[in-house]
């Protein structure tokens, strides 16, 4: 019989060796006359044990991590192919069992890393179509309401409620409409919008293709950051894939429901995972903010009604479907209903990704999933929802990872990104970072973000150089209200949310 | 093998494979970014003078078509060297010291971000972010992804680069 090997083909996993890992298995199986197939799976997301090694046995499956290139042959002397884990270093046991893997409630990413991602069979065996399935025997209304129900809100950041921004674009009037999805995933701490197309591609089709039956779109477009090789060529597989599946273009699953998807690769610009800016991009012009309204739902893709969502979000789709927004909306708190895929990454122990119910506290995802800092030093700072996040002490880390109780306490849960600071981190330098980041990534439309960083970045300067310091941090506090009030978009708009949190909760850093 | 950078195309054969890539993808909705990737990709770089040639080929005006390559990061308008180095210093990577391999790599290569080495092997360049956080400092080199780069495995790399 076969024995199946799992090595992981995610980038994180490439990128510490697992291609190498892989080839080595299957060169030694093959010395030692042994059948096995090795699969290049997603990965489960526990990054710091990358690359993973899996053995499937009856039990379930075993695993190995993290597996240098030059462990292998000792490992498979030592029974790995067999499963065995006595003596082994690197034995982990069954994967479903680490703590890792039992304090999640997988949705979004329950296929991640168990399947292989480029298999289409993969995919129908796990329940892959069941949500597509399940909509296109309700009307587009119907869907619509149902993630309406399911409390769905926008993955990407900003939370707007999915249902309803699928309400408007289903109720505007047009011969023609989009669904855009937004993987411009530009955010340093987040990764899941990468690890799902490379894991599940096909959860994201599925997604995009309920959106279009929902709405009546019949194209769509995945706007997908250069930075991302991998992903991109995983993506564009997937969609051949889909095609002759009849999953995606003329007739899909014999609904007679027409979409086809493409993807349209970035160039770099961190702006473009803005909204409109990343519609100005997909029309091929320079990706400058549009000032809203009207709104993408109305006014989108070439002026038409478009439906654009995060990458999250639209994966999220078929599972709600499948098993109704009821389902869905048991998880989670308050309006934060459902599960979030939380990233940890930085200076963090134990880094990777997690999907679990909203609720979880910000301490127990840094401090008892993640294990503290990786440099073994006390954590001074986390900051959470990417560049434009807030910095949090750790005397924060009892905030429930939830919409508004971030919004109360001056923060954002964002993308669900989690960047984790040793006590060695001087906050104003990534303060000033902050402010050199608007610069040097702001579009320019509105002078707000293009003059206010750069004015920030001398503020912050003059403070750190101890230049009328009382002075300069009442300017500093000025500017920030200006460019919160005053830009166009999230770019300069919440830029001061890292500047103000690292001046209020790391004050000792610029002087005070 | 790292994806490295093509080699330069003869001056005067390059309009007319510029106008061939640009004819192939005008009926591609917003067909301008597809072009420049591929014109960027086969030729290694988007020359002043194929602007004018995807101006035409897609009924923009010239400055349309600049103002595009000019806006992305990515669109390079002189040849980069034959391999690409980015160093991530987004939050994450400067949180595991992505600043000191900064350093490293200027003290290494005698070049800065947006540089070329004097042999012409190397365009070391920064980059915010490569979406691999958890295990940083992160460094891609043509488009192969590398994580928990010390400065002594950055130099590894860079010598097999080279």
């Amino acid at each position: 019989m076969t024995t199946k090997v799992f090595v992981p083909r995610d980038a994180a996993a490439r990128s510490v060796g697992a291609d190498e890992v892989a080839e080595r298995i299957a060169a030694a199986a093959k010395a030692k006359g042994l059948d096995v197939e090795v699969v290049r799976n997603g990965s489960r997301g526990m990054l710091w044990l990358e690359p993973l090694v899996e053995v499937e046995t009856a039990d379930g499956r075993v695993g190995y991590g993290p597996v240098a290139p030059e462990d292998v042959d000792g490992l498979v002397a030592a029974g790995m192919l067999d499963g065995v884990g006595d003596s082994v270093g690197a034995y982990l046991g069954l994967v479903e069992d680490l703590p890792w893997m039992k304090r999640q409630q997988r949705l979004t990413f329950a296929r991640v890393g168990v399947i292989d991602p480029r298999s289409a069979d993969d995919h129908a065996q796990y329940e892959g179509n069941a949500g597509l399935r399940k909509a296109l025997s309700m009307t587009p209304a119907e869907v619509v309401e149902e993630v309406v129900d399911s409390g769905l809100r926008g993955r990407g950041g900003a939370g707007f409620p999915t249902g309803i921004k699928w309400r408007t674009v289903l109720g505007a009037e047009s011969d023609q409409k989009f669904i855009c999805c937004n993987a411009d995933e530009g955010d340093s701490g987040t990764f899941a919008d990468r690890m799902l197309i490379e894991g599940d591609p096909f959860t994201l089709i599925e997604g995009m293709t309920i959106a279009a039956h929902a709405v009546g779109a019949t194209e769509g477009y995945v706007y997908l950051r250069s930075e991302y090789p991998d992903a991109i060529s995983a993506l564009n597989a997937a969609i051949v894939t889909a095609r002759d599946r009849g999953w995606l273009g003329a007739n899909i699953l014999g609904s007679g429901l027409t979409f086809d998807l493409h993807v349209r690769v970035g160039a770099g610009a961190y702006i473009c995972g803005e909204e409109t800016s990343m519609l100005e991009s997909l029309e091929g012009k320079r990706g400058m903010v549009r000032a809203k309204p009207p709104i993408p739902a109305l006014e989108g893709l070439f002026g038409r009604p478009t439906v654009v969502n995060n990458v999250l979000s639209l994966a999220t789709i078929p599972t709600i479907l499948a098993n109704g927004a009821a389902t869905y909306a048991a998880y989670g708190m308050g309006r934060s209903l459902g599960t979030n895929v939380f990233q940890l990454g930085g200076n963090v122990a134990r880094g990777g990704i997690l999907e679990t119910a909203f609720g979880i506290t910000l301490g127990e995802l840094v401090q008892d999933l993640g294990g503290g800092a990786a440099s073994g030093r006390p954590v001074r700072a986390v900051q959470v929802g990417g560049p434009l996040g807030a910095y949090l002490p750790v005397e924060q880390f009892d905030l429930p990872m939830d919409y508004e109780a971030f919004a109360a306490a001056g923060a954002m849960v964002g993308h669900g990104g989690i960047v984790v600071f040793d006590e060695t981190v001087d906050m104003s330098a990534m303060a000033r970072f902050a402010f050199e980041f608007c610069a040097e990534e702001s579009c320019g439309k509105c002078t707000p973000c293009r003059v206010g960083a750069v004015r920030g970045v001398e503020t912050i300067d003059r403070i750190r150089n101890g230049e009328d310091r009382q002075k300069n941090l009442v300017l500093l506090d000025d500017l920030c209200d200006l460019m919160t009030d005053g830009s166009l978009c999230a770019m300069g708009g919440l830029t001061p949310l890292p500047v103000r949190s690292a001046v209020r909760h790391f004050g000792k850093d610029f002087g005070s | 093998m790292e994806v490295t950078n093509p080699a330069p195309m003869p001056p005067a054969e390059r309009p007319q494979r510029v106008r061939e890539i640009a004819n192939s993808r005008k009926g591609l909705r917003g067909a301008l970014m597809p072009i420049l990737h591929a014109v960027q990709e086969e030729l290694g770089f988007v020359a002043q003078t194929d602007v004018a040639v995807i101006a035409d080929v897609l009924n923009l005006s010239v400055a349309e078509v600049h103002g595009v390559v000019t806006f992305y990061k990515d669109f390079r308008r002189e040849p980069a060297g034959r391999t690409t180095v980015r160093i991530c210093q987004a939050e994450a990577c400067r949180s595991v010291g992505a600043e000191k391999l900064a350093e490293h790599a200027k003290r290494s290569t005698g070049v800065g971000f947006g540089e070329t080495t004097y042999d012409g092997r190397l365009t070391v360049d920064e980059v915010f972010c490569l979406g691999n956080c958890a295990l940083g400092p992160a460094v891609q080199i043509g488009d192969k992804l590398h994580g928990r780069v010390t400065p002594a495995r950055l130099d590894a790399l860079l010598g097999e680069a080279r």
